[in-house]
């Protein structure tokens, strides 16, 4: 009895850290969104939509002039790098399926797909930043979109190969070429996921600061001019939270909190569409 | 022949229903008279079209190969400079000062290995036991919205995670856990130098702890996964033999996805290294090695976000990209191993 007893216990504790591990891991993460909207809330109002960032020491104003600055480049990346993504994705999964450049692409982009996002900041800036000689926010932009590719490329493919196969040659069959099955027939029956992995790929770069820094660089004022530096959100909360004025910290908590509802929106959409999917 | 023909003309517009320039042509021309001439020419177009296609997708497939290349050669590129000033030693010295122009990347690699690693300490453990509780111990009914709600988790941007380090995480460990943990290990030798100095909140330490909350979700969600790969018989069996959860997990489970625990981990470790929003903001860009965790040091990422901007001079500018370079080659070898250990148990999962 006593070999049983030993094992009953060291199931018990180990069980119970694993309990403990589940409890500790979600009471952070949820004090982080706890604080998030505890701090955000406060400062939310209709000024943050409508007025610009304000000048030191940051009373009043708000952080228009930023959103509109993320969804401007946000917007310009997806339009760059979606079809870029897509294509790619469409050749591994349908032309490439058995080649070795599929394999090789697949590798290379699942690490483009973790590279350190400042490390594409740099690397925008030295192919756009420094020959063209100023910070523009269509730097801002390239950095994103080759963020965007390796989701988008990802996803495509994936969603692509779920397109079973009796689809394409029953109307290969009818005589239509490989280029019309894939885009009236593959696309067709893949379409919502590959929207899922452009919401996604918006989702993960909505939130991204580090490439903007030095790419985009930031602007006090309104602007829509991409040869010219662009605010952005990320980039706003980066220069508010680290400077020592009330009013900028308070809006770079509800800077932050409005990427969160966003990016949570988007992954939340994403996940409803890819569910619509299966279930049908 | 006329059969075919036939078959064509009622088939395409079928197929592709919607308004096609070309489908409409090669419907009117069949119907014609000329309706071999016509359909001579609607294939011709199809076959040019086809191959117009396939070189678009296989030169966006090749276009994502450039894409590494060009990283790597555009930073290779700008971190010449500071390689011919400084050459190897430019990896061993813990010197970075801007004002007499010499640097060292010794402070901010020691900087990025160590919160790194501490992070992933913290991390791994706490991280399988989340997958170990979703697969095995949570209600069934709460298993899908937590395991969502932990995927979600794993796409909030890295600077939430530092905002609220900053103001949050860094000022409470100030006021409350570092004076404690300063007293608990003053008359201990060796914790007595490792948790030094005065209490600043913000350093090594709190950076790792950041770090490791944030890449907590990424290694659940992949640890989940991976634990769902093993058949069901397996485990089946061995609790059909008596086995507890624990001897399941450990002798069943583990040994099977073992190589893609490992890969999940070193996916979260090579996030952990590029991180930088999230440690910029309470790492304190200290260039120094300190043998206290609490100190304030720095890591590559932070280095570059906090100065790039600020950077005179081509000298300055360059090592900044040569740490970005090497920040580049760590992770690419880390995440290259990661990759290939998942896609050997995906083989496996097949």
């Amino acid at each position: 009895m006593a070999l049983y007893d030993t094992r009953r216990r060291s199931n018990a504790i180990a069980m119970g850290l694993c309990w403990g591990a589940a409890g500790f891991g979600i009471l952070f993460l949820a004090l982080i969104l706890a604080a998030l909207l505890w701090n955000g809330v406060k400062g939310l109002s209709p000024a943050v939509f409508t007025q610009m960032t304000p000048a030191p020491p940051g009373d009043g104003g708000g952080l228009a002039n930023a959103i509109a600055g993320s969804v401007l480049m946000t917007a310009l990346a997806v339009l760059v790098g979606a079809p870029i993504g897509m294509l790619a994705g469409t050749y591994m999964a349908e032309y490439g399926r058995a080649s070795a450049l599929t394999t090789i692409v697949r590798f290379i982009n699942d690490i483009l797909l973790s590279a350190p996002s400042i490390v594409i900041g740099l690397f925008v800036y030295e192919v756009m930043v420094a020959p063209m000689g100023h910070f523009s926010a269509l730097a801002g932009a390239v950095s994103l979109a080759v963020l965007v590719i390796p989701v988008v490329v990802r996803t495509t493919e994936d969603m692509l190969l779920l397109v079973p196969g009796p689809l394409r040659e029953a109307s290969a069959a009818l005589g239509l070429p490989r280029s019309y099955v894939i885009r009236r027939v593959a696309f067709r029956a893949a379409r919502a996921g590959l929207i899922t992995g452009v919401l996604l790929a918006i989702a993960r770069v909505s939130g991204e600061t580090a490439p903007l820094l030095f790419t985009a660089l930031n602007n006090q004022f309104w602007s829509s001019n991409f040869n010219a530096p662009m605010a952005s959100l990320p980039a706003v909360i980066f220069q508010f939270a680290l400077s020592p004025y009330k009013g900028w910290q308070q809006l770079a908590w509800t800077g932050a909190l409005l990427i969160t509802i966003a990016v949570l929106a988007l992954s939340v959409g994403a996940r409803a569409l890819s569910a619509q999917r299966t279930s049908k | 022949m006329n059969e075919a023909s036939d078959v064509r003309e009622r088939t395409i517009p079928v197929a592709a229903r919607e308004d096609d320039a070309v489908t409409d042509m090669a419907m009117t021309n069949a119907a014609g008279a000329t309706a071999s001439a016509g359909r001579a020419s609607v294939l011709r177009r199809f076959a040019l079209d086809d191959l117009l296609f396939r070189t678009l997708t296989r030169s966006a497939a090749i276009a994502v190969l450039l894409l590494l290349g060009g990283v790597i050669v555009s930073l290779f590129y700008g971190s010449m400079p500071a390689i011919r000033a400084f050459g190897f030693g430019f990896l061993t010295s813990e010197i970075w000062d801007p004002v007499a122009d010499k640097y060292g990347a010794l402070a901010a690699i020691y900087g990025t290995l160590v919160t790194s690693i501490l992070a992933m300490l913290l991390a791994v453990p706490v991280g399988l036991g989340v997958a170990v509780f979703l697969t095995e111990l949570c209600p069934h009914k709460l298993r899908r919205p937590l395991g969502i709600a932990i995927e979600l988790l794993a796409g909030i941007p890295s600077i939430i995670y530092g905002i609220w380090g900053l103001f949050i995480f860094a000022p409470f460990l100030q006021a409350h856990v570092q004076p404690l943990i300063i007293a608990v290990t003053g008359p201990v030798p060796v914790l007595s130098t490792l948790f030094a100095g005065p209490p600043y909140g913000i350093g090594v330490l709190t950076a790792a702890f950041i770090l490791a909350i944030m890449v907590l979700p990424f290694i659940s969600s992949i640890a989940r996964d991976v634990f769902d790969t093993v058949p069901p018989v397996l485990k089946e069996a061995a609790f059909g033999i008596g086995c507890t959860k624990w001897e399941v997990m450990r002798n069943v489970v583990l040994p099977y996805t073992r190589v893609g625990v490992i890969g999940g981990v070193m996916l979260g470790l090579g996030r952990a290294l590029g991180e930088t929003m999230a440690v910029t903001f309470v790492i304190g860009n200290a260039h120094r090695i300190s043998a206290s965790l609490l100190a304030p040091g720095t890591t590559i990422s932070a280095t570059i976000a906090n100065e790039f901007t600020e950077a005179v001079g081509d000298l300055y500018t360059s090592s900044l990209i040569e740490l970005g370079l090497i920040l580049f080659v760590i992770t690419f070898i880390v995440l290259a191993i990661a990759r290939l250990m998942l896609m050997r148990i995906e083989k496996k999962a097949a």
